[in-house]
């Protein structure tokens, strides 16, 4: 059965939140799309330890009007029709405008031991920790880069884990300028003194990495290389990640261009969130990473003119572009050392999907064909892990379009378009 | 039961987890490894957030569920690939 919105939102973060709100303020039925169980993504996950803060608990009653459509995930398209597939089968969801709020993933880079149980990403650790892993007691280090590390430290704390320290791959002297530029932005200002307090005494040590990790079935020990040289830790776990890329798998199946020129592209949007695809917007992370006020405002703006009203999205349009600003200097501030796009050896495991080790794709230039030969890119991630990875290390061009399913899907949820092609090629 | 817990079963263990769990933090109560890599690697949650499909496991006699992304219920037979 086809349900029909005026307004479909995908992603229930920040982003998607408050794009649903706009679009419901203007009557118009609206319906939000999340993975996850619950809503506020990422940034505003549930924990089960923690009340929700002031400003999730507003977001996610103000869509009260709004239809939340927990635990779907889209697995094609056709049209304006997106087919989700959720505990309760197959469902086509139709609408007159689309906002893609995808948000962001972390990115992961392969390191000799990245694949040893106890390794996990550094949001990807603070994730799970929200929603009950055991870490109480547990030694953990904290590595990779960007202010995430901060804020997953803090949960991990939280929670009860020891938290030996945080490894951040920049640079002091790249840290002192981005401090020195923080005061622009209040809020982030604030909010990265108080995580600073609240972690006072755990180690914080700048252009430090881990190259790698050891263990038989799990993790027992890192080696980390900083300013003063090689250290051995022995830890638990291990979150380590470098910082956020914009998750951009639906837009691509829907054929909406990506920015040119960049490592990580996100999609391309007018002020207004239109992507090159008419009805089709986007806001926040998807493109490109800018933070929660980034995602508000842009969420908004999107969520307005999705209605039709592009009066209401123009007045918030000065507020999106200082936003903004800060996007680029967390892009400058956080850039990688290109000495972690040497970590892995060619006998490291790049694509954990299928066990293709990074020096099987040695003699490819072209993605395709890496793909077919060693079957790198082709397991249950479809290469949303390896494929970032890759893009990082200057292996491969990030790629632009995309094939359905767009996650492994039943295939009675695609059987219902048996006899449409655009619905059931590749799977 | 009216302890407030979620009462549930990995690898045939029982296990009993506050409300809001998802299975992979359930499953780590048992088994530090939730699937065996092609080449037989043990393998565990990376992302947490069900992109890279390494917590996947069997839930309900259904295979390749991700654990981060599907809550704890009460009643429900988790396995491992171990």
């Amino acid at each position: 059965m086809t349900e029909r919105y005026d307004v479909l939102v995908v992603g229930a973060g920040p982003a998607g939140l408050a794009a649903a709100q706009a679009a419901a303020s203007h009557g118009r039925r609206v319906g939000v799309i999340d993975a996850q169980a619950r809503p506020g993504g990422q940034f505003w996950r549930h924990d089960i330890a923690k009340a929700p803060t002031r400003a999730a608990q507003a977001a996610i009653t103000a869509i009260d009007r709004v239809e939340l459509l927990a635990g779907h995930t889209v697995i094609a398209s056709e049209g304006q029709t997106l087919r989700t597939e959720s505990a309760h089968g197959a469902h086509d969801l139709e609408y007159g405008a689309l906002v893609l709020a995808t948000g962001a993933r972390e990115l992961l880079l392969p390191f000799p031991g990245w694949t040893l149980p106890g390794v996990t990403g550094a949001g990807g650790l603070q994730a799970l920790v929200k929603q009950g892993w055991p870490i109480a007691g547990k030694r953990v280090v904290v590595a990779g880069s960007g202010p995430l590390l901060l804020a997953a430290a803090d949960s991990l704390r939280a929670h009860g884990a020891q938290v030996l320290g945080i490894y951040e791959q920049a640079s002091a002297r790249a840290l002192a300028a981005f401090t020195a530029q923080l005061w622009r932005w209040p809020a982030r200002a604030m909010q990265a003194l108080s995580l600073r307090t609240r972690l006072a005494g755990v180690p914080y040590r700048s252009g430090s990495h881990v190259r790698a990790a050891f263990g038989d079935d799990t993790l027992e020990a890192i080696e980390i290389t900083g300013p003063h040289g090689v250290r051995r830790v022995a830890c638990d776990h291990l979150a380590v990640g470098y910082g956020l890329v914009p998750d951009t798998g639906l837009p691509r199946l829907l054929g909406c261009a990506l920015q040119d020129n960049a490592r990580h592209p996100g999609v391309r949007v007018d002020a207004f969130g239109h992507t090159s695809v008419a009805n089709v917007f986007a806001a926040g992370e998807a493109c490109g990473i800018g933070g929660l006020a980034v995602a508000r405002i842009e969420g908004a703006i999107a969520g307005h003119a999705a209605a039709g009203d592009d009066a209401s999205a123009a007045a918030l349009l000065p507020r999106r572009t200082r936003a903004r600003r800060f996007s680029g200097l967390l892009a400058c501030s956080f850039a990688l050392d290109p000495r972690l796009h040497a970590l892995a050896t060619p006998q490291t495991v790049v694509c954990r999907c299928e066990d293709v080790p990074l020096g099987a794709l040695d003699d490819f230039s072209d993605t395709r064909a890496a793909r077919l030969a060693s079957r790198c890119g082709m397991g249950a991630c479809q290469g949303r892990i390896c494929g970032s990875a890759l893009a990082e290390l200057g292996r491969f061009m990030p790629a632009t379009g995309r094939r359905p399913p767009l996650f492994p899907a039943r295939l009675d949820s695609l059987a219902a378009s048996a006899g449409d092609r655009s619905l059931t090629t590749d799977c | 039961m009216s302890d407030g817990l979620i009462h549930l079963r990995v690898n045939g263990q029982p296990v009993a987890v506050p409300e809001g769990t998802n299975v992979a933090a359930a499953v780590a109560r048992v088994s530090t490894g939730f699937r065996r890599s092609v080449h037989g690697e043990p393998r565990a949650p990376l992302c947490g957030m069900g992109a890279c499909f390494e917590c996947r496991v069997r839930v309900d006699g259904h295979a390749n569920v991700r654990a981060c992304m599907t809550p704890a219920r009460a009643g429900m037979q988790v396995q491992t690939d171990d």
